[in-house]
């Protein structure tokens, strides 16, 4: 039930955007977010829009997960294009409603601002509902692995990423089991004023922290009796496929660019 | 008997901030292709010798060989890599994220390359039978099938010996019967040696040698048959001697006429029987 929140995002489709190589999304992702801030026109806006919409059909994932990614966000959006209607006072004034007025510009601003929040959530949402966790780490440890010349232990966080990942289920099916041992015991976690609920989870947190401890120490052991001393002349098992696709998607992301460029004001 | 394969003379290691040592004084050897039961109530040291023979700790006083050479801070990363080890608690021995990534974690380690990596993990899962769960991940596989895959993961590495450090005792009767049944296919086949550290001694009673350990110290060790004589002193070890070892005794006490002594239903059943086809 609980491991839906965190792990549930991934949708497993069978798809292009859900075969390409997790480096190229990593790569798409980060540079989507850079270049979006080139756009300040209709036609820019309408751009961006029609790549994001492109890349959202191909990945093949039904509406209601990305409307789910979006939902959080939601209210922020329409806050900040509420914000611009009322307060951003350029161009000329489209509607007179007593003390409100309402101009062109704030109505352009806050329709391209909301846009931008838009497109960033769904192209980043996409990324985690298009690839499993376990293949980002990977692709994060290659991309990040220039970074090792300026001593970032790039072997070890990687390491630690998909430890982590991997004992989520393990550590939430004992949180359910630590939950029901304490409610046999007449602990009440769904009901009463905040303050005695926030109050019953900590006999729940403290055995659980005692157990992850506990693991982490058989866990640590286990790995060093397995040879385990460092990522120094380690191999890797897992192989990232560069394939035609993910080039074709890189080559889109220059076009979208020279285009974004020349088409600014 | 086979060749020794590793020997401990005078072992004595005590954890910090204890007076007692955890294990005093002991020394035995193991010998290729045995299948060598160790034994003894919690606390009797018999887990601290596991992590002495593997290098995860270092004794005090003593030595230990393995393989004719000592086990010293500079030689363990060679001594690790023929002794395998399979934990108690099944999930805290997965590291990977699938079956197939915990099999090669060992691997990756040892900086083998990826086609023979591929090859290894493949046979090593064929040969605990998960070959079909490639890229199941942990929490979907029951006890006995994690506890496979941890052998899986020690067998890749090829190692002369296995440590089986209370790895049944998570278990329910069925995942343990599963893990005991493939280790001993294993080690027919291998000609592995096997040490298994328990406090079940109907897995003991299995074994080809055992030592029983108490207070740190080696009590007794011997073949299961006659360690089994010394039904008292067991149970004042703390240890349950098994079922039919126990019930083939009452029934000679009252006069049914048994011969042999029964470390197994089996043959306890087998003999009944013979008796009863013989009135």
């Amino acid at each position: 039930m609980l491991d839906k929140m965190i792990l549930g995002r991934y949708v497993p489709v069978d798809s292009t955007i859900h075969k390409m190589d997790p480096r190229s999304k990593l790569l798409l992702v980060f540079l989507f977010v850079c270049i979006i801030f080139l756009a300040n026109n209709l036609i820019s806006y309408g751009l961006i829009g029609l790549f994001t919409l492109i890349l959202l059909m191909l990945s093949k994932i039904p509406i209601r997960f990305l409307y789910n990614g979006l939902k959080p966000i939601l209210f922020l959006i329409i806050f900040t294009f509420v914000l611009h209607i009322l307060f951003t006072k350029e161009g000329e004034v489209v509607f007179n409603f007593g003390w409100l007025e309402i101009y062109d510009g704030g109505l352009r601003q806050g329709l391209f601002i909301s846009l931008r929040f838009t497109f960033l959530i769904l192209v980043t949402s996409l990324l985690t509902l298009t690839t499993n966790p376990i293949s980002i780490t990977d692709g994060m440890e290659t991309l990040l692995h220039p970074f090792k010349k300026w001593k970032l232990p790039v072997h070890e966080l990687s390491l630690m990423m998909s430890i982590a990942l991997r004992f989520i289920p393990t550590l939430m099916e004992e949180t359910d089991k630590i939950m029901k041992a304490q409610m046999a015991r007449g602990v009440d976690f769904s009901s009463g004023p905040l303050k005695e609920r926030i109050k019953a989870i900590v006999p729940l947190l403290v055995p659980l922290f005692v157990s992850a401890f506990k693991r982490a120490e058989e866990l640590a052991i286990a790995m060093e009796a397995r040879g385990y001393r460092g990522g120094e002349g380690r191999t890797k098992y897992r192989q990232l496929k560069w394939q035609t696709v993910d080039t074709l998607l890189m080559l889109s992301l220059v076009v979208l660019t020279i285009l974004l460029v020349l088409l600014r004001s | 008997m086979g060749k020794k394969l590793v020997s401990l003379e005078n072992i004595a290691f005590k954890y910090e901030g204890q007076s007692r040592h955890a294990v005093d004084h002991v020394s035995f050897d193991i010998y290729e292709g045995e299948w060598l039961a160790i034994v003894g109530h919690n606390g009797s040291g018999k887990s601290t010798l596991a992590k002495l023979l593997n290098g995860l700790q270092f004794p005090q006083a003593g030595t230990i060989l393995v393989n004719g050479k000592e086990l010293t801070e500079e030689t363990v990363w060679e001594a690790r890599s023929k002794i395998g080890m399979v934990f108690q608690n099944p999930d805290n021995q997965f590291v990977g994220a699938t079956v197939q990534d915990d099999v090669a974690f060992g691997l990756e380690n040892a900086g083998i390359p990826l086609p023979e990596m591929v090859q290894r993990v493949q046979n090593a899962l064929n040969k605990v039978k998960m070959e079909s769960f490639l890229n199941q991940e942990p929490h979907h596989l029951s006890g006995g099938q994690k506890q496979r895959v941890a052998i899986a993961g020690v067998l890749a590495l090829q190692p002369d010996l296995i440590i089986l450090d209370e790895a049944t005792s998570m278990l329910d009767p069925r995942g343990r019967e599963e893990v005991l049944e493939t280790v001993r296919e294993l080690k027919e086949e291998n000609l592995l040696t096997v040490i298994s550290i328990t406090h079940d001694l109907e897995e003991a009673a299995k074994a080809d040698r055992m030592i029983v350990m108490n207070e740190g110290k080696l009590y007794r060790q011997g073949i299961p048959t006659d360690i089994f004589q010394m039904e008292g002193e067991l149970i004042e070890l703390g240890l349950d001697i098994p079922f039919s070892v126990k019930l083939s005794k009452e029934l000679k006490e009252r006069g049914i006429g048994l011969i042999k002594s029964h470390l197994t239903e089996e043959e306890l059943v087998r003999e009944l029987c013979e008796l009863h086809s013989k009135m």
